[in-house]
């Protein structure tokens, strides 16, 4: 790949639900310190191929997977790798803002509590520090005490985003992270992903074209489970060499 | 509707309404500070603090305890195994069971169990037995409200890194602590106002337990034995106790109520 390092790298992902196929035989390079955008009409595999990254997928739930994936160089489904130690590596921001049933200041406290920091001066600052990273100080620093769901979704998606940086990880996954949100909002956690990914990979799904165009340097077509065309952005979008895509890019299917 | 609320607020004046006049003449302040004089059982003088304190202390030691054994039950169902799991399935069929249970054979196997060991009738052995009869109403009441906690609040916790430890207990007891609260309480409840389980296991004192070894009173018993009497003064006695329990469980109602209010501030709607 011209110009990009990998950071993840899937090898011949299967994910089927009994004999259903969900994820055909992805292979794909997800390149360090870019926005990577995945494409593709619903229904089509783009949650779980963004879980099965940070295996979130539920083998109780009948989903087996199959295949490689790479993150810095360690198979995360290798059998002798720790599922935290992996989880750790990824923030995750879902449809609809999570926030953890505690205080704000708590819910960004969260990730390094477990992790072993205990005193009280390292966590107010390691709070403030990723408060601003996702650029909600301002409006929350004189109440951190009150409980998250009192903010508005727009800023628990922010707090969502902090509290996953506060975790430490390399790679920020969003799962369509602004649907819920209204515009203004949209544009605010759009805007905080573009100023990341100087220090994060960042790994983004979207149903929202313009919003890919707006944001991605990297994107990767999904239909039906597989991965139709994938490639540095502006050549995707205006140069798509799979009928399916330009059909998908001109609105044909969605 | 109109028709509903009036027969069970009916009900509900109508029974507090008798217990109250019935026991009116009775109830005063020795009833509730002073233990039983003048007759074994059947004491016209005195009070029941043997029996308020025995059915407190004995309620409250079987709750802590089903409390102990059903969280980790509940949360183990509900955080470790699948949601389509077979054994899950299983133990909540059991409890179903085990709730439908009436408390006479709870008591029944609970004598049978002391014997086994050999414990005689004491506060302890009620313990365990009102234990045993908490137990399936507590973990089922904890289970409807745990089973409700969303799949992406948890896998929020595990994309932290937590594990299923730390996510049970900071996470799904913290999102569900107003309806813990709840089945603790419903529980409690339901232990202090159980008379068959504690008749041969708990037995019956005239004094304040002090030992776990020692036999002990309870206000059900009491006003089972009390209105068994065939005198008209301790008839209506056992209607004061009745009253005074009666108060003691509305008392518990009003405080979950409020504790309920105070935690549900972080829950995730
Ligand atoms: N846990 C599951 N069990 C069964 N089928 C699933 C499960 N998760 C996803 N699927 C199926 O996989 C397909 C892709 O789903 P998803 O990844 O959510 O698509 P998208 O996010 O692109 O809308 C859907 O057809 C869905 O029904
Ligand atoms: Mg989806």
């Amino acid at each position: 790949m011209e110009g990009f390092r990998t950071h993840i790298s899937i090898q011949n992902l299967n994910v089927n639900h009994g004999s259903r196929r969900i994820l055909k035989d992805i292979t794909l390079d997800i390149p360090d310190r870019r926005i990577t955008v995945i494409v593709g009409p619903s229904g089509c595999g783009k949650t779980t191929l963004l879980k099965s990254l940070n295996r979130l997928l539920d083998p109780s739930e009948g989903l087996r997977v199959h295949g490689r994936i790479l993150v810095d160089g360690e198979n995360i489904y290798s059998p002798d790798v720790e599922v935290t130690h992996i989880r750790r590596k990824m923030g995750l921001l879902s449809q609809k803002p999570q926030v953890l049933p505690m205080s704000i200041f708590d819910n960004v406290a969260f990730a390094p509590r477990i992790h072993g920091l205990r005193e009280k001066k390292t966590l107010a600052r390691t709070v403030e520090h990723y408060l601003k990273l996702a650029g909600l100080w301002e409006e929350v620093k004189d109440r951190l005490a009150t409980p998250a769901s009192e903010l508005s979704v727009g800023q628990q998606q922010r707090l969502c985003l902090a509290r996953g940086l506060a975790a430490e990880p390399g790679i920020i996954l969003g799962d369509e992270p602004t649907s819920a949100l209204d515009p203004q909002s949209s544009k605010h956690v759009e805007q905080r992903l573009i100023d990341l990914k100087s220090d994060y990979t960042v790994v983004v799904v979207t149903h929202i074209l313009r919003q890919a165009k707006r944001i991605a340097d990297y994107i990767v077509f999904l239909y039906l489970g597989e991965v139709v065309e994938h490639g540095p952005a502006e050549k995707v979008f205006e140069r798509p060499r799979d009928p399916r895509t330009r059909a998908y890019l001109t609105g044909e299917i969605s | 509707m109109g028709l509903a609320l009036f027969l069970v607020v009916g009900c509900l004046v109508f029974i507090v309404g008798t217990i109250v006049w019935k026991g009116l003449p009775a109830l005063k302040l020795s009833m509730i500070f002073q233990t039983p004089k003048g007759g074994f059982y059947l004491g016209k003088e005195g009070g029941i603090l043997n029996a308020i304190l025995g059915s407190l202390a004995l309620a409250g030691g079987a709750t802590l305890l089903a409390l102990l054994v059903s969280l980790p039950i509940v949360l183990y169902l509900n955080v470790y195994t699948g949601r389509r799991s077979r054994t899950a399935g299983f133990i909540r069929f059991s409890f179903d069971v085990l709730w439908g249970v009436p408390s006479i054979v709870y008591g029944a196997f609970g004598f049978l169990l002391m014997v086994f060991i050999g414990l005689r009738t004491s506060l302890l052995a009620g313990i365990l037995t009102v234990a045993l009869l908490e137990l399936p109403i507590m973990s089922r009441a904890m289970d409807e409200v745990v089973r409700l906690v969303p799949r992406d609040l948890t896998d929020a916790a595990y994309s932290l890194g937590a594990t299923r430890l730390e996510t049970a207990f900071r996470v799904v007891v913290r999102q569900t602590l107003p309806g813990i609260l709840t089945a603790v309480l419903i529980a409690f409840g339901r232990g202090i106002g159980d008379a068959a389980s504690v008749l041969f296991t708990a037995g019956f004192t005239d004094r304040v337990p002090t030992s776990l070894l020692q036999p002990a009173a309870t206000l059900p018993l009491a006003i089972f034995f009390q209105l068994g009497t065939p005198f008209a003064e301790v008839r209506e006695r056992a209607y004061a106790s009745a009253a005074v329990l009666t108060v003691l469980i509305l008392a518990i109602s009003l405080i979950s109520r409020a504790a309920v209010r105070k935690y549900s501030r972080h829950t995730i709607r």
